[in-house]
């Protein structure tokens, strides 16, 4: 494995690391379930997608690439619904004037 | 080494946190993220079915069962008469737990050294079993007789779920809809999700049998999408006196019940497979019996028939 | 040395279980901590099934495979008592108990 995919790959899951991070400090310091909802899944979903990108250059085979992509697109999906599923309970009557 | 280290902390702070919540829906959300966490350790712990099977079971479903049940309960109780342990119960029951800890610990510690280990039998024999995952070699070869009751004991722990439903609630269907109308994104994920979720399941079921997988865990998921799909409201529930929930429900335990009993003409012992078809006869029970089990895992996790809530 | 650590790890989890059930007055509670309970004495079958690593293998299979039995059933038996407590919680409340927790 050459140096310079091993730091590409370190840098970018150091990188999703801190998105989640972020995502967390997020969720526990905004005021509105709404705003947490926001923090959580944009960070959430960068962050996966970094840590993902940096497992796909240590990826054993183009299958395995494929099944980390295929992860990250599963988490994007779930996060997506389960956020606009807890806005509406949070909001029922839908975006404010 | 310190992974490990920070996951088992991890791993402990969470089950503190279940255990020291003081809402229950917080406790049920700080087990389901135990349950994912435990994955983790037993892929540390090199077994991976285990940890697709903890993952899968031990914390989505039973997850999805503790959170509907806490939000029924939170539903219908009077938030006032909760009484509270006094301080002796505690710091006994506190004594206690670390007595019982305690004891473990030293167990952990006095393992015998070389640890006895049926590995090298289980690497024996799996050539003739023509299956590459050893631990489905265990479960469906070596220990098939403990899978069969498993299976069940599943069928009967649903037998005992719906004896609980009133009489004048039998015949209804499982209505797994919520008070409100399922939001349309719900409807729109389970369209797309549904139709992966199955090929996920049957592809981790087919390659258990060289690779960590299996049945239990394919048709875990294959119970999920169900799931999903009926409270989605893109299958209306079935009534459980139909005869062909029946027929599902039972073929798999039936199939292996005939197969085992064959195995005193094939090969002379109860679910003994005949050498050369070892491999074929093991697929003839699995296929069935995932059927089964999906069926039965969703319907645990639907519970007993009754009318729709307010 | 993991399987030690895994083990000690096991025996703080069912301790915290056993506490769990035994201080909580609410069932529901009480069914979490058990399932605590349950997952720590499966880590203690991990832990052992790794030590007994051999042959190629990563671990002994005959461990890990009774502990998938056994979160089967495990799931099985949360679900019939959650069956059980729903209804006498509405059994309960129809009746007009107080409920009982």
């Amino acid at each position: 494995m050459s140096l310079v995919l091993n730091v590409l790959s370190v840098l970018a899951v150091c990188a999703g690391a801190f998105f989640f991070l972020a995502g967390t400090v997020g969720l526990l310091r905004f005021p509105d379930p709404l705003c947490r909802l926001h923090a959580l899944t944009k960070a959430d979903n960068i962050g996966l997608g970094l840590v993902v990108i940096g497992l796909l250059f240590r990826a054993a085979s183009p299958l395995t690439a494929l099944k980390h992509v295929g992860v990250w697109l599963l988490v994007l999906l779930a996060g997506a619904t389960v956020t606009q599923l807890i806005a509406h309970i949070a909001r029922p009557s839908g975006p404010r004037a | 080494m310190s992974f490990d280290i920070g996951l088992t902390l991890l791993v402990l702070a969470v089950a503190a946190w279940t255990i020291a919540a003081r809402e229950t829906f917080v406790a049920v959300v700080g087990f389901v993220a135990y349950g994912l966490l435990l994955a983790f350790v037993w892929v540390r712990l090199a077994a991976p079915d285990v940890a697709l099977t903890e993952a899968a079971l031990g914390s989505g479903l039973t997850g999805g069962l503790l959170i509907g049940a806490s939000s029924r309960l939170r539903r219908s109780q009077s938030p006032a008469a909760e009484e509270a342990p006094g301080v002796v119960l505690k710091a006994a029951a506190a004594v206690l737990s670390i007595l019982v800890s305690a004891g473990l610990a030293a167990i952990v510690l006095l393992l015998p050294d070389p640890a006895p280990t049926l590995a090298p039998q289980a690497a024996a024999s799996i050539a003739a079993t023509g299956l590459g995952n050893p631990v489905t070699a265990v479960l469906m070869a070596y220990r098939a007789i403990d899978t069969l009751l498993e299976i069940v004991v599943l069928l009967l722990a649903l037998v005992g779920i719906w004896s609980l439903a009133p009489d004048r609630d039998w015949g209804r269907r499982l209505d797994r809809r919520g008070s409100t109308d399922p939001v349309s994104v719900l409807t729109f994920v389970a369209q797309l999700l549904v139709p992966v979720g199955i090929i996920v399941g049957i592809h981790i079921f087919w390659v258990g049998s060289v690779a960590p997988g299996g049945e239990f865990q394919g048709a875990t998921i294959l119970a999920t999408m169900w799931t999903l799909a009926s409270m989605a409201g893109l299958v209306s529930a079935a009534a459980v006196t139909r005869r062909w929930l029946r027929l599902v429900l039972t073929i798999g335990p039936a199939v292996f019940l005939a197969i085992g009993l064959a195995g005193f003409a094939l090969a002379g012992a109860f679910l003994a497979y005949p050498k050369s078809h070892a491999k074929l006869m093991i697929l003839v029970i699995e296929i069935p019996v995932t059927l089964s089990i999906a069926a039965t895992l969703a319907l645990l996790v639907a519970g007993p028939p009754e009318r729709a809530r307010q | 040395m993991t399987a030690t650590l895994y083990g000690f790890c096991a025996a703080v989890l069912v301790g915290l279980g056993l506490f769990g059930l035994i201080v909580h007055p609410q069932p529901l509670r009480k069914i979490l901590a058990f399932n605590l309970i349950g997952g720590g004495v499966f880590l203690l079958f991990g832990a052992v099934a790794r030590r007994g690593a051999a042959a190629g293998f990563g671990g002994d299979p005959v461990p890990q495979a009774l502990v998938i039995t056994g979160l089967v059933v495990a799931f099985a038996a949360t679900a019939l008592a959650v069956a059980l407590l729903l209804r006498l919680t509405g059994a309960a409340r129809q009746a007009g108990l107080r409920s009982d927790g």
